[in-house]
């Protein structure tokens, strides 16, 4: 299969943003892939826009099957989230869970005057009613497969697409 | 049963009884994970979901403001529901076996005890009863351990100095009674700090203390030099009433940490303690309150270690680990 470039992804996303943005947006990535798009983005939106980072491990809906992740990265939102429009990020849209906790998680900091998502692809699978206000691209994907954004050595992002071993 | 009884099969913490074992991977992730939980503080609701719905029992048969307090508030961060049992005037006090307590507790369905004892050794005795989907942890037992006292210690000397690799730490004081100052041996010797130091009258210095791999100390003078961190125990007043010491002054004197002393450390040296403190006696007030001191800090952090223990040993059971 044939990947798209992220890079193109992200170009595209941004014209798309653009004239939506509102003088006070704030823009919120999920960790990890989330925030190399938000700072992507940020860089060809061109203005100053506030950012944060979010880390739902708190917030996940498998803790009581599978445990704390093991390596949780602090949640940082260095600006007020009360009232603000928030523009959350991440790299794929699948089940919508990670959507679901990443809300909670920023109400628990304020109540934002609105949240849209942005994402650069839909993968279908959806477990919960949750839809991107901006996506680029659509793919079908097996359950089994699993797609996710990359970082090379030389800090270049690149879409992995991967195969998932049946486990035991 | 597996090898350990602090870890599952697959090597995730399953209770919490001691430092003593445990792996340098574990304590690393306790000290990680209570780094995400810190800033949970400065939230408008400095809560989150993970315990939601679990019952959590202090069970405190020793009494103890600090640990217990920070204790609750940790669980309730963690959206669990707290019961603090005031053993003291409850059934133990009517003859009923420790194990007889904890099971009756069990079949209220308690999902955690955190467990405060004056006998060493038994919250690994609880642990060794209770269900597959109960975990336990010890909040001070006898002269044996304070783990998560051992645990807000390290994270305090992490976030203060970076790290451990190039540190030179003294224990000072009452370490022959200090389950303390065992969870800080072990635990700064396991993080890899090269120079653990303790420093006390030979009076109050445990006869093995060399096998656990400090350099010991009787002077203060010799025994601070140069330190990075300088952490100060508790002189129990009832040990004053023994042959162990001369008099409280005397023992100021000597080895009461005082600013003239703190001079012997390095300038940027930090001062710790576990509380409640002594004024006057192994600490002078110019120094509790002083440039150095990092005491109230420690109390803070201890509630985002406390939550780290307790999301990790409940998410071990979460996960079916099996004890």
């Amino acid at each position: 299969m044939n990947l798209p470039d992220p890079n193109q992804l992200i170009d595209a996303l941004a014209s798309q943003i653009q004239p939506q943005l509102k003088p006070d947006t704030a823009l919120l990535g999920i960790h990890t892939g989330g925030v190399w798009v938000m700072d992507a983005l940020a860089a060809r939106l061109g203005v100053d826009l506030p950012k944060g980072v979010l880390d739902i491990a708190f917030y996940r809906d498998d803790f009581s099957r599978i445990g704390l992740h093991p390596q949780v990265k602090p949640s940082k939102i260095p600006f007020d989230v009360a009232d603000r429009p928030i523009l959350l990020i991440d790299d794929v849209l699948y089940t919508g869970r990670t959507v679901r906790a990443a809300l909670n998680l920023i109400f628990d900091y304020g109540r934002p005057a609105s949240v849209q998502l942005a994402v650069l692809i839909d993968r279908g699978g959806r477990e919960l009613p949750v839809c991107a206000e901006f996506m680029e691209a659509r793919m079908d994907l097996e359950p089994n497969q699993n797609i996710s954004l990359e970082k090379n050595e030389d800090g270049r992002l690149q879409l992995m697409l991967k195969q998932q071993v049946a486990t035991a | 049963m597996s090898r350990n009884l602090q870890l599952t099969e697959d090597g995730r913490l399953r209770h919490l009884l001691t430092l003593d074992g445990l792996p340098p991977r574990i304590l690393t992730e306790i000290l990680d994970t209570a780094e995400s939980f810190v800033s949970v503080g400065d939230r408008e609701v400095k809560k989150v979901p993970l315990l939601r719905g679990k019952a959590v029992f202090n069970l405190f048969f020793e009494s103890s403001t600090r640990t217990r307090t920070t204790f609750e508030i940790a669980a309730k961060r963690l959206s669990a529901d707290v019961f603090n049992l005031n053993i003291a005037v409850s059934a133990t006090n009517k003859g009923e076996t420790l194990l007889d307590t904890v099971a009756n507790l069990s079949a209220m369905q308690a999902d955690m005890f955190v467990v405060r004892h004056a006998s060493s050794g038994a919250p690994h005795l609880i642990a060794q009863h209770v269900a597959p989907h109960i975990s336990v942890v010890n909040a001070g037992d006898g002269r044996c351990a304070h783990p998560t006292q051992g645990l807000l210690d390290m994270f305090t000397i992490r976030h203060y100095k970076g790290g451990f690799h190039n540190l030179r730490a003294a224990v000072v004081g009452d370490v022959l009674h200090s389950r303390v100052a065992r969870s800080q041996i072990h635990a700064l010797t396991t993080l890899g700090c090269p120079e653990v130091r303790v420093v006390a009258p030979k009076t109050l210095l445990p006869r093995d203390v060399e096998s656990m791999g400090v350099h010991v100390h009787q002077k203060m003078e010799t025994g601070i030099k140069d330190c990075d961190v300088i952490i100060m125990l508790r002189l129990q007043n009832e040990r004053m009433q023994g042959s162990l010491l001369p008099s409280a002054g005397e023992y100021y004197k000597h080895w009461g940490l005082t600013p003239e002393k703190m001079k012997l450390a390095k300038p940027d040296a930090i001062v710790m303690h576990p509380g409640p403190m002594n004024r006057g006696v192994e600490i002078a007030s110019d120094v509790a309150d002083g440039k150095h001191s990092v005491i109230l800090p420690q109390v803070t952090f201890g509630i985002a270690v406390r939550m780290a223990v307790m999301s990790m040993v409940a998410g071990s059971t979460a996960a079916g680990g099996n004890a």
